[in-house]
């Protein structure tokens, strides 16, 4: 069952056409990898997916009401709350939990993600990975059904990064959380991802699982692979 | 067209945030918060308010003394300082202070919180960013500057006591029961509603622009710019339109 779906998205800023008619469906409890080169619309996509940006034509429906978690390129944190208050802060801010049962969540949260030892620091005094995994706990802090991952890996070490693939295969394998990943890290992609996405020139030009995307056909997927393969060169 | 649109945009930011005022109240952490903006507003700015309300006391006594010396009248120079500060230069004084060191503040951290990500964090997160950054920061302004102002009244007027003690031979004694003899509960009120106008404006204005920042730290030196200049702009058209209505 699709829980996303996108019906010939259209969005333009001023003159540049972003999204150009973009189609494609996110079935439930799947890891979806939007890749593609620079500027073809990937984060546009997830900010239409939580009501950020509104498409200038077509359609973009999320089935019922799901809690969805949106991991930021630069985890979004606010820089005067400590850890643990950022990620206590949707909990705070939008339940009526009891202290106690915030306290409880929040620890997990920070236990998933391994920060539960830096609950007391502030954003300013975490390393990039850090501050990803904190952003991390808390897109998931509110039980998420769905987690967008605006470039999860990108200016992380190796290890690092695939800390965070494995957090988003737990996620998704413990919890069944939806997960749509945008990532540069087409590697990373094809060990994390059930289908991979490639876009470009705001159009979805193939949708593959990620066993078939390495060896498509698909002249295109054929070019991205190549100039990936240039780049990691 | 663009102006148009962001008086608009301004206007319905102050609106719902003036709208979401009691929200302020509602749990610990948002009056703590409120407190730490008091704070920040109020106490944090007294330095430099003291300093530019002592001077204008200072300068407006020399001024006004010389020429009253002229006629020998220096014994009015309580009066005349005090009736310029409270009806106009402690609201203007105290709204400039607000503005470059408050408003400034406050586009700046909103406008790196936008390129930040951190406003669409908030809204993901379905928490308001007037409720939770807007609200409490205008109130704070809206509360702290009649006090600011009524502060840089009375810094002002010793300021002005000093100079006459010392630069024109007024008692200062004489100085301060001039002064007192002339404040009437009008000019006191009009002044405090002044400045109250201009709280609400520097609020409004700066969370408007830091909310609107865009392109980067470029757009956030732009937004706080642009928060100050709009500001000043403001407080003197609010405050000639306020004079006009309250004396005629």
């Amino acid at each position: 069952m699709s829980v996303i779906r996108f019906c010939g998205v259209k969005k333009s800023f001023d003159s540049s056409v972003v999204l150009d008619g973009l189609s494609f469906e996110v079935e439930n409890g799947e890891i979806l990898a939007i890749v593609g080169p620079s500027g073809t619309g990937k984060s546009v996509t997830l900010k239409h997916i939580v009501g950020l940006l509104e498409p200038d034509e077509g359609t973009v429906e999320v089935e019922g009401d799901p809690r969805i978690g949106y991991l930021f390129q630069s985890g979004a944190l606010l820089a005067w709350l400590t850890v643990y208050e950022n990620v206590a802060l949707p909990l705070k801010e939008t339940t009526r939990l009891k202290d106690k049962e915030i306290d409880a969540a929040v620890m997990d949260a920070l236990r998933m993600v391994g920060l539960e030892d830096s609950a007391d620091k502030y954003p300013g005094e975490l390393s990039g990975g850090m501050q990803k995994r904190a952003g991390l706990a808390r897109a998931i802090v509110r039980r998420a059904d769905i987690v967008l991952y605006d470039e999860p890996t990108s200016g992380l070490d190796p290890v690092t990064a695939l800390s965070i693939h494995r957090l988003i295969k737990k996620l998704n394998s413990e919890q069944g959380v939806t997960s749509i990943v945008v990532t540069h890290d087409i590697q990373g992609a094809l060990n994390l991802a059930d289908r991979i996405m490639l876009l470009k020139d705001g159009k979805a030009v193939a949708a593959l699982k990620a066993s078939e995307f390495a060896s498509s056909d698909n002249p295109t997927v054929r070019e991205f692979l190549t100039a990936m393969k240039g780049e990691l060169k | 067209m663009k102006f148009v649109k962001e008086v608009g945009v301004a206007g319905k930011i102050g609106l719902g945030s003036i709208l979401l005022f009691p929200s302020v109240f509602r749990s610990c952490d948002s009056r703590e918060d409120f407190a730490h903006q008091l704070y920040k507003t109020g106490i944090s700015t007294l330095p430099v308010v003291t300093v530019v309300s002592l001077f204008i006391g200072m300068i407006l006594a020399l001024q006004v003394g010389l020429e009253l010396r002229r006629f020998n009248q220096e014994i009015y120079l309580g009066a005349a300082v005090m009736i310029s500060l409270i009806r106009e230069m402690a609201p203007f004084s105290c709204g400039l202070c607000l503005a470059s060191c408050v408003g400034s503040s406050i586009a700046a951290e909103i406008g790196t919180m936008k390129v930040n990500d951190e406003i669409d964090a908030l809204k993901i997160m379905s928490i308001s960013p007037l409720k939770y950054l807007a609200a409490p920061r205008i109130l704070a302004l809206a509360v702290m500057a009649p006090l600011v102002s009524f502060y840089c009244c009375v810094v002002g007027t010793i300021g002005g006591g000093i100079v006459g003690a010392t630069q024109l031979g007024v008692d200062f004694g004489q100085y301060m029961s001039s002064a007192m003899s002339i404040a009437e509960d009008k000019d006191l009120f009009v002044g405090l509603a002044k400045a109250l106008v201009f709280g609400l404006v520097i609020g409004i204005v700066s969370v408007s622009e830091g909310l609107g920042t865009k392109l980067g730290a470029t757009g956030v030196g732009k937004s706080t710019q642009r928060s100050v200049i709009v500001s000043f702009l403001l407080i003197l058209m609010f405050g000639y339109m306020i004079t006009r209505i309250c004396y005629r």
